[in-house]
Parts: C-alpha cells; sequence; structure tokens
C-alpha cells in the first residue's frame, strides 16, 4: 500500500511538471505573436486604422466596458439559454435514437444535413420567422451546440464493451438497468467532450445571431462600431468573445472534474 | 469428495452454429456441487459460445441446460459469469462495483454495500472499499470482479480464463489464491483455459474440448488429493496426467 502511494506520487510529480511544460509552451509561443503583431503596428508597418495594436486593443476595451456591460448581459445569456436547451435536445433525441434503431438510421443523415447549411443563411431566416427578441438567437446557438454534443454521446453509447453488455445481461438487468447503470456513464466522458466544443461555439453563435439585428448584444455592438470605422473597439469586443468562450471552457472541464472524479487519472 | 454430490448443472448434447459454420458440436457437460471442472482446448474453439449457451446468452440451435434439474435454456439470470476482462465500471467505487449484481436484482443501494461489506475480508480486498478500479492492481481487479461474480450467484460460477490477462506470476498467485478462497464458499465451478497445467491444478475434472467444432474428446479425472499446493505441479501424478493431455490435444 506505501509502494503503491509512493510510486503514485512519483507519477503526480512528472505529471504536473509535464503540466507545466504543456502550460508553458503555448503561453510562450502566444506572446511571441502578441509581440511581433506589437512591433508591427507601433513602427508603422502597418497602419493604425488598419490593425491598432495589441495594446490599444486592451486600453479600448477597458474604456469600453461601462458602456457594453448590457450587450455582454445579453449575449452570454443568449448564449447560455441556448447552450443548456442544445444539451436537453441532445440528451432525449440520442437516448430515443439509441433505443430505437429506425429513428437513428432516419435521423442521423439528416442531422449532418442540418450542419452543412451555413448559419449565415438561416440567421436571417429565424430574424424572419421569430422576430428581432432574443428567440432567434437562443435558437441559432442551440443549433449549433446541439451536434457536437449529441454525436459525441450516441458515439458513446455504441462504444460501450459488448462483453459489459453482455454481463449485464447475464445478470438479468432490465434494459433501463443497463442503461442507467452502464450505458449513461460510460458515455460521460464522450459527453464531456462534446460539451466542450459545444462550450467554444456558444458565444460565437449568438455573436453571429445578432448581426441579424436586435436591440442589444455584443454582435449587434461591433456591427454598429465596425460601420463607424472603429476598427480598434471591433477588436476589443473579439478579444472578449474569446477571452468569454474560453471562460466557458474552462467551465465545462472544472465541472468535468467535479463529476467524474474517477477519470482524472486515465 | 464423495459420488453422492447433487448434480447442479446438466448440460445436455448442445449444437450451436454461426451463419452455417458449426461451432458447438453435440457438447454435453455436468458439473456437481461442490465440483471444480475445466473446459481445457484451443483458443477459438467455441468454449466462451458453450459459456454464453449455459449462462443463457445465446439459444442452443439443439440441447438443453439444465440447472437443479430445471430446464434454463436460454433463460439469463441464473448462474455468474466472469469474463478474462476484468469489465468493473471505472466511474463506480469498488464496493458498489461489488454490490452491482445485488442493485441490479432490486435492492437498494445502501443495503446492499452493507450485504458485500463482510466478503472484502474473504476476498482479500480490505480497505480497497471506498477506492476506483484505476487505483487498483490488475490481480486486485480481478479479484474484485471475482467476487462480484460470486455476489450475483453464489453456487454456480463460470470462469472464462479469469487470469488469461494477467502476467505468469500473478497468474501463479491467483490460481493459489482461487483454491484457498474456495475452501470457504461453497461454490461449482465452471473453468475455461487453454493453460494445461492450470486446469490440473484447479479441477477435480477436466473436459478436453476438440478445435472447432467444439466437441468433448475426452473427460479426465484429477485425482490429486487437495489441499493442493504449488509443489505439486512436480510431482510425477501430475505430470502423468500432464503428458495423458497433451497428447489427446
Amino acid at each position: 500500500m506505501k509502494k503503491l502511494e509512493s510510486t503514485g506520487s512519483k507519477i503526480n510529480r512528472r505529471r504536473s511538471l509535464k503540466r507545466i511544460g504543456d502550460g508553458i509552451i503555448p503561453t510562450a509561443f502566444l506572446i511571441i505573436l502578441i509581440l511581433i503583431w506589437y512591433i508591427i503596428v507601433e513602427n508603422g508597418i502597418v497602419e493604425r486604422f488598419m490593425l491598432p495594436s495589441p495594446i490599444d486593443v486592451i486600453t479600448t476595451l477597458y474604456e469600453i466596458l461601462p458602456e457594453i456591460r448590457l450587450h455582454l448581459i445579453v449575449t452570454l445569456a443568449q448564449a447560455l439559454y441556448g447552450f443548456v436547451l442544445a444539451i436537453i435536445f441532445s440528451i432525449v433525441l440520442a437516448i430515443l435514437m439509441d433505443n430505437i434503431g429506425i429513428l437513428k438510421r432516419a435521423l442521423y443523415p439528416l442531422l449532418v444535413i442540418s450542419q452543412t447549411i451555413p448559419i449565415l443563411v438561416l440567421a436571417p431566416l429565424f430574424a424572419m420567422w421569430f422576430g428581432f427578441g432574443m428567440l432567434p438567437k437562443i435558437i441559432v446557438v442551440a443549433l449549433v451546440c446541439f451536434f457536437p454534443i449529441i454525436v459525441s454521446l450516441l458515439e458513446g453509447f455504441d462504444s460501450v464493451d459488448r462483453d459489459l453488455l453482455n454481463l449485464m445481461k447475464s445478470m438479468g438487468a432490465s434494459r433501463l438497468k443497463i442503461f442507467t447503470l452502464v450505458k449513461f456513464p460510460a458515455s460521460m466522458i464522450n459527453f464531456f467532450t462534446g460539451l466542450k466544443v459545444a462550450a467554444t461555439y456558444c458565444i460565437m453563435a449568438a455573436f453571429i445571431g445578432e448581426w441579424m439585428g436586435g436591440k442589444a448584444g455584443l454582435g449587434l455592438y461591433m456591427m454598429r462600431a465596425k460601420k463607424s470605422m472603429g476598427i480598434d473597439r471591433v477588436f476589443a469586443v473579439v478579444l472578449l468573445v474569446v477571452i468569454l468562450s474560453m471562460l466557458l471552457f474552462k467551465l465545462v472541464s472544472i465541472l468535468q472534474k467535479h463529476l467524474m472524479p474517477w477519470s482524472n487519472e486515465e | 469428495m464423495s459420488i453422492y454430490q447433487k448434480n447442479k448443472l446438466f448440460v445436455k448434447n448442445i449444437y450451436k452454429s454461426f451463419d452455417e459454420i458449426l461451432v458447438v458440436d453435440n457438447v454435453s457437460i455436468e458439473l456437481k456441487e461442490n465440483e471444480f471442472v475445466s473446459l481445457l482446448g484451443p483458443s477459438g474453439s467455441g468454449k466462451s459460445t458453450i459459456f454464453n449457451i449455459i449462462s443463457g446468452l445465446v439459444k442452443p440451435d439443439e440441447g438443453e441446460v439444465l440447472i437443479e434439474d430445471v430446464d434454463f435454456t436460454g433463460k439469463s439470470g441464473r448462474v455468474s459469469y466472469m469474463y478474462q476482462k476484468d469489465l468493473l465500471l471505472s466511474w463506480k467505487k469498488i464496493i458498489d462495483n461489488v454490490a452491482l449484481p445485488l442493485v441490479i436484482k432490486g435492492i437498494k443501494k445502501k443495503e446492499a454495500r452493507e450485504m458485500v461489506k463482510k466478503y472484502f475480508e474473504i476476498f482479500g480486498l480490505e480497505g480497497f472499499e471506498y477506492k476506483y478500479p484505476f487505483q487498483l492492481s490488475g490481480g486486485m481487479r480481478q479479484r474484485a470482479a471475482l467476487m462480484r461474480t460470486y455476489m450475483f450467484s453464489e453456487d454456480i460460477i463460470l470462469l472464462d480464463e479469469p487470469f488469461g490477462g494477467l502476467d505468469a506470476i500473478t497468474k501463479g498467485r491467483m490460481q493459489s489464491w482461487l483454491l484457498d478462497v474456495l475452501k470457504t464458499l461453497n461454490a461449482s465451478i465452471l473453468f475455461i483455459t487453454h493453460d494445461i497445467d492450470e486446469a490440473i491444478f484447479l479441477s477435480d475434472r477436466i473436459y478436453i474440448l476438440s478445435e472447432r467444432p467444439a466437441q468433448i474428446k475426452a473427460e479426465i479425472k484429477v485425482d490429486i488429493p487437495r489441499p493442493r499446493n504449488n509443489d505439486i505441479v512436480t510431482t510425477s501424478r501430475f505430470n502423468e496426467i500432464k503428458k495423458n493431455i497433451m497428447e489427446m490435444l
């Protein structure tokens, strides 16, 4: 037991060293890229009204923050509503498709087709059908997030070890028991993979949805800034979208770590 | 072992083919109370199909499976079945993995935990109740899997190469351990292996199976007295039996 622990801690130390390395490399690379960007703009190689310097972007973001607070809240709300809607809908549909073979065969190609239609075409259609409120944007978000979640969930259901399912059957487990005790928890890891992909999409999807018009939202704000040639504000909003998306991604990762303590070591 | 032992399991003249390829050809197997019987044969000879038929997962084309004289052909949920893979649920703690068969039978999780607790000592897993499977070694995981198998049905247990995935040293240890545990449990065991030494070391009787389609070539009684320890592997009786089997295979 003691031996087990000591080798365990050794592995952990090696792992944490590796983790630090994993953090340093991309961060250093990003800093180099930003530095190059800074030098190019500061030395007048590219004109400032075409490309603001990274410092301009950050100061602008700081300046406009009080002004865009409401827009931020609206976008965030739309993204989260859409995300949750997509989660609920894909879980329900994935369960139905997994249990009813004919449904899966009928719907799967349609799911793929739905993803090939450019969202920029659908967004104005939704605006026409559902008006300029929050609903069409939420639908856009749900549509974008729905696909990665349901595909990963279906794949998870399919990849459960056949022997494990046979073992459950040999113990006389009902279909419902097999699903709740084995299939669903076994697919959690796939489910979270889908959730992470969807988390990075959802802010952007709300943002695009807002381009079609409305009363508030970061996408709307950015379009206005673009029209008045406020390129530094455009960049600032884009930076904000990136930060929000990354925060959401991180949130899902933390959630996964807490809900699936067994997967941390694998 | 007395001749008055009750007959636990009787597999009567079963046949099975898949896609018109005969896999099991007129196999009959008997298992008495408290007996340890091995099915020894080359890999891919249809041994696992025989187990799938006994456990009720697969229906034989012909023949019957009788358990304590009751027909269980094609009915699952009576005998317990353990695979070469431990098949522990990685998201459940060991105690909940072991209690799984009880939960399937409809017992509440808390009660099921109480019921399995006392067996951790017998199976040598004391102190690991609340660990996750990834925190255990391969041998310990197999022990946990065996414990779960026992929790499902304590009287008839099918073991499909349970130590096949372990290294030679762990395997040897697990075999001695299994003999030891069986002394305290009243179980009848049907054991699949392609390892001759393992079959002789563990069994009371051995059925020798042919290559596909699986037929019973011979039935050998292992008359080496119990308790057995690792030393018997070098005795002349052991080697006689081994030579006898090797000539048949």
